[in-house]
């Protein structure tokens, strides 16, 4: 009996017990670039809808079905060639891209843009969509904006009626209780939905790259990305990320987390505990506990995935797939798998049984 | 002598022409005589066969006749403005969509009754039930989308992006795919030829999964399917917009077409209506037979329904490479002929044996029952009210009509469509190609804006649609005294439909009181004042948002004869992109951002982007 005892622990304790790294997703990439028909190896932003996966590019949208990729430019009517963020409207189908020179709604094929000449659009530079019911909130170079499809107006977010100071904002995510900015040089911006009301979440450190009080607020003004889930906030910064629950904040720096890099550009929750860093050393995903991070190694180039864990005891993992680029710029799933928006070409992470 | 001969015989035969027209407008061009017709605009008959169902737009009722002695079983009143209706699937509830009210009136076809009336929004104009049960769509004219609601609440669960002037609904066969059509063409580049579009929905998913381009195409209306579902049909206006409207006697300023789609076709196929001195004008009501041997279309301006040989058509289709369309000797190959029915045919629909079709001839107040063996009208059902024409309903008959133009190939209701506008530029005169190119204006709220014409060059409406309508578009004889006083009498008449931005009684928003305090500020934002002529509410004063009187707004282009132009109304300014004399500016926005670099269209260049968001706000509730 105290032997079937045992053998229960040690299975129950699992790898951990046995010295093994906690068990991470392992996938085996799959890398799109020009080479197989994607339109440019600079890729910006990933959606995934159902079958589909559109990918904003730097020379046109780009969307894959069937095997087999179809790019939009602006000869269809899209905004700008560059496309920096995507949005879909899960309710109708449509897709909202935000691009260097307005916004765009893809419909079935037909494309509708905005811009700051021809409609109520803020600015031309749209860093940042998100849908959340009958609006489409938009981040842009002066300020935010939101889009109610069903009234064709526009309100327009900025230093004169929020708390914002800088106007540069960077991403947004919009759901039906919150709505997040991520405002570059002045922090997280916060609209309730149900109030009306603003707020604003700064560093306590003020401007500076310094952290003296690391879990006390915002790590850093310069906030690049949000997402909000199951009533956590998530926020990506240059110089660290910050998850946020309503009371208390939680800091991540490389220097006691997994992250590979401070130097973050897009962050994506799953839900209250697990996110994924894109940055500009590697994907990286944390479970809560443990962080795993996949990347071409920023030595030799050659496929690598760590896996670092409470006890901040990192382990190797032998893959022979990696993303196709270490500066990693956005993530979307699809099932179990992922898909992953690199500088240098978009990388589909199909999801490996252990 | 001869001459007044010659003058009062035409005269004589002009009223010929309208044996109908009792009623005399009063002397001074009122519109008081409000006798009230029952204008039926759609017709459908129940799912035994037993009921025809009318759609009464002006007496605001739907009127069930018995549909073999065409008794009146009884008339039901609806709401504002009825624009189009169905049935359920199991034809226990018939859909009334009001277009004017932004209701949903459900009949119970059991006890003729309206039993619920439902909110939804942005002239609705026509619905349709999913065959499930489940599901309503609403096509929004105002909202160019198509609403999904719950088929037993009504509740609104979302919109799906459609064409401009979404309108028009067509289920397919198994139910599966719902095809949406709309009357004003989608945007697009300031002189290139209108792009329109068959919206196709995926009734399941309530979602849209293709769209169908209809390159050139600026007016689409009904649709309809072949029982097999092979074979599609949309009825159309195609028009030659990009070129001088002067030209009519060459070539004309409109196609009339079909578009024809479907695994019988393959790629859709525009095909013409049109003959040589036989057009189809305005064509609107489409149904094709069960055994698909014959396309019905109505014609409004023709007041003709066409009959088209499907296999005839097809083997054409087969046999000459698209396009076609402005072959005017092509649909003598498959149109076997024009059946004349009566003022504004609209709706129709046929017997489920095929052997008897109904028109609806919406300014005549009757059904034309058409014997589909002999492809001729064999009886004519009248409906209940006025026995008598009226001047204003005379002057209804003459908008619609393309009778008055050369060979009958237009009406005015071509390019103000349902008496509004077109959303098109035109070039009118026959002043060369590309000159004083104009935006073609609303007709809502006309009455007492004179001068009329962008440049002011017509002093009131008889001008403007008299003489020169007769000269420059009708290319043909004039209207007769009586019938120019009646058209004036009718367009005067035009009352802007309700502004769904500022609701009767509804306060304005936030952002629209400061929208209004700009359209009506007298300093700028730097403290400095501004001069009374370039204030938004000194050319943009009054009820109407006009003043009446001449400017130069510095939007002069090249090819444009003359830069002073009228302030233009204000009236459902929302509505009416593209904007500016020669609708350069696709969007309100552009008014300002594009094209007043020098601030004489107001000033508007010390405003910051929300502020003109504001201003645009305020606008809409115009």
């Amino acid at each position: 009996m105290k032997k079937f005892c045992m053998i229960a622990l040690l299975l129950a304790a699992g790898p951990l017990a046995l010295g093994a790294p906690p068990t991470m997703p392992r996938y085996r990439f799959e890398n799109f670039t020009t080479a197989n028909g994607l339109p440019d190896n600079h890729v910006f932003a990933v959606l995934v809808d159902g079958d589909r996966i559109w990918a904003g590019t730097e020379n046109g949208l780009a969307v894959y079905e069937n095997h087999a990729w179809k790019t939009y430019t602006t000869k269809d009517g899209l905004a700008h060639r560059a496309v920096l963020s995507l949005a879909l409207d899960k309710n109708t189908g449509d897709v909202w891209a935000g691009t260097m020179a307005g916004l765009s709604r893809i419909s079935s094929g037909r494309i509708d843009s905005y811009t700051q000449l021809n409609s109520g659009l803020s600015n031309d530079v749209v860093y940042g969509v998100s849908v959340e019911g009958e609006n489409v909130w938009v981040a842009t170079a002066a300020g935010g904006c939101r889009f109610n499809i069903r009234t064709g107006q526009w309100a327009l977010y900025n230093e004169r009626n929020t708390p914002m100071i800088e106007i540069w904002t960077y991403g947004v995510s919009a759901t039906p209780s919150k709505v997040y900015y991520a405002v570059w040089g002045s922090g997280v911006l916060e609209y309730d939905q149900k109030t009306g009301r603003w707020d604003k979440y700064d560093d306590p450190d003020g401007e500076n790259e310094m952290v003296l009080f690391k879990d006390q607020g915002l790590i850093h003004e310069i906030v690049t990305s949000v997402s909000y889930v199951d009533n956590i906030l998530w926020a990506a910064t240059y110089f660290g990320d910050s998850r946020y629950d309503g009371r208390y904040w939680h800091n991540f720096l490389t220097k006691d987390s997994g992250l590979p890099s401070n130097f973050t550009n897009f962050i994506k929750g799953i839900d209250a505990k697990r996110a994924w860093f894109c940055t500009d050393k590697g994907l990286a995903y944390y479970d809560g506990v443990n962080w795993a991070v996949y990347r071409p190694s920023l030595k030799d180039g050659k496929p690598e995935m760590t896996v670092r864990d409470a006890e901040g005891k990192v382990t190797p993992i032998a893959v022979t797939t990696a993303p196709a680029h270490n500066y990693v710029l956005g993530i979307d799933f699809q099932g179990d798998d992922i898909w992953v928006a690199t500088a240098k070409g978009l990388s589909h992470g199909i999801h490996q049984r252990q | 002598m001869a001459v007044g001969l010659a003058l009062l015989a035409a005269a004589f035969f002009m009223v010929e022409l309208w044996p109908g027209r009792t009623v005399r407008a009063d002397e001074r061009g009122s519109a008081a005589d409000d006798v009230d017709y029952a204008s039926p605009l759609e017709v459908l008959l129940s799912s035994d066969g037993a009921r025809l169902y009318v759609l009464c737009q002006q007496s605001e009722e739907v009127r069930v006749l018995d549909a073999a002695s065409y008794a009146v079983i009884k008339n039901i009143a609806v709401g504002r403005v009825p624009r189009g209706f169905s049935l359920s699937p199991d034809g226990a509830r018939l859909f009334v969509t009001n277009s004017w009210d932004d209701t949903l009136s459900v009949i119970d076809t059991g006890a003729l009754v309206v039993v619920a009336t439902w909110p939804v929004s942005a002239e609705p104009s026509s619905v349709v039930e999913d065959r499930a049960g489940k599901r309503l769509f609403v096509a929004n004219r105002i909202s160019d989308d198509v609403a999904v609601l719950d088929a037993q609440t009504g509740e609104e669960e979302k919109r799906l992006l459609a064409g401009r002037g979404s309108s028009y609904l067509t289920l397919s066969p198994d139910g599966s795919k719902l095809y949406a059509t709309h009357v004003y063409p989608n945007p697009s580049p300031h002189r290139t030829a209108p792009e329109s579009e068959i919206t196709v929905i995926d009734t399941a998913r309530a979602v849209v999964v293709d769209r169908i381009p209809l390159h050139a195409i600026a007016g689409v209306f009904h649709g309809a399917f072949s029982a097999d579902g092979r074979l599609g049909v949309v009825a159309e206006y195609h028009p030659k917009n990009l070129v001088p409207l002067a030209h009519l006697e060459h070539g004309g300023a409109f196609e009339d077409t079909l578009t024809v789609f479907g695994a019988d076709v393959g790629k859709p196929v525009e095909v013409p209506l049109d003959e040589l001195e036989r057009y189809a004008a305005q064509p609107f009501g489409v149904a094709i037979a069960q055994d698909k041997s014959r396309i019905y279309v109505t014609s409004g301006g023709s007041e003709i329904v066409t009959v088209v040989d499907v296999p005839r058509l097809l083997r054409f289709i087969r046999a000459h490479p698209a396009p076609f369309v402005q072959d005017l000797s092509a649909s003598a190959n498959y149109v076997i002929t024009r059946i004349p029915v009566g003022h504004n045919p609209r709706g129709l629909t046929l017997t489920r044996d095929g052997r008897r079709l109904f028109v609806a001839n919406r300014l005549e107040d009757t059904i034309s029952v058409i014997d589909t063996s002999t492809d001729r009208v064999a009886s004519t059902i009248k409906l209940d009210g006025p026995k008598s024409v009226s001047a204003l309903r005379h002057g209804e008959q003459t908008f619609y009509t393309a009778r008055q133009s050369f060979q009958g190939q237009i009406g005015c209701a071509n390019c103000h469509i349902d008496s509004t506008f077109d959303g098109l530029t035109w070039d009118l005169e026959p002043d060369g190609f590309g000159r004083d190119i104009v935006d073609n204006k609303l007709l809502e709220g006309v009455k007492n804006t004179e001068p009329y014409k962008w440049n002011g060059g017509n002093p009131n409406i008889p001008t403007e649609c008299g003489p020169r309508t007769e000269k420059y578009f009708w290319r043909s004889e004039q209207y007769n005294d009586l019938t120019l006083a009646d058209l004036t009498l009718y367009i005067r008449s035009l009352q802007p439909r309700p502004n769904r931005w500022k609701l009767p009684g509804r306060e304005m928003t936030p952002a629209q009181e400061r929208g209004r305090a700009v359209f009506v500020r007298d300093v700028d934002k730097f403290g400095k004042p501004i001069p009374e002529t370039n204030r938004c509410s000194f050319c943009h004063s009054g009820p109407k948002g006009t003043n009446q009187k001449l400017f130069d707004v510095g939007t002069r282009k090249p090819t444009d004869n003359s830069g002073l132009l009228k302030s233009a109304p204000l009236t459902a300014v929302a509505l009416t992109a593209p904007y500016l004399h020669d609708g350069s500016a696709r969007t309100l926005e552009e008014i300002w951002t594009v094209y007043n670099p020098e601030d004489k269209h107001g000033r508007t260049n010390d405003l910051t982007k929300d502020e003109l968001n504001d201003l645009i706000e305020y606008l809409r509730t115009r």
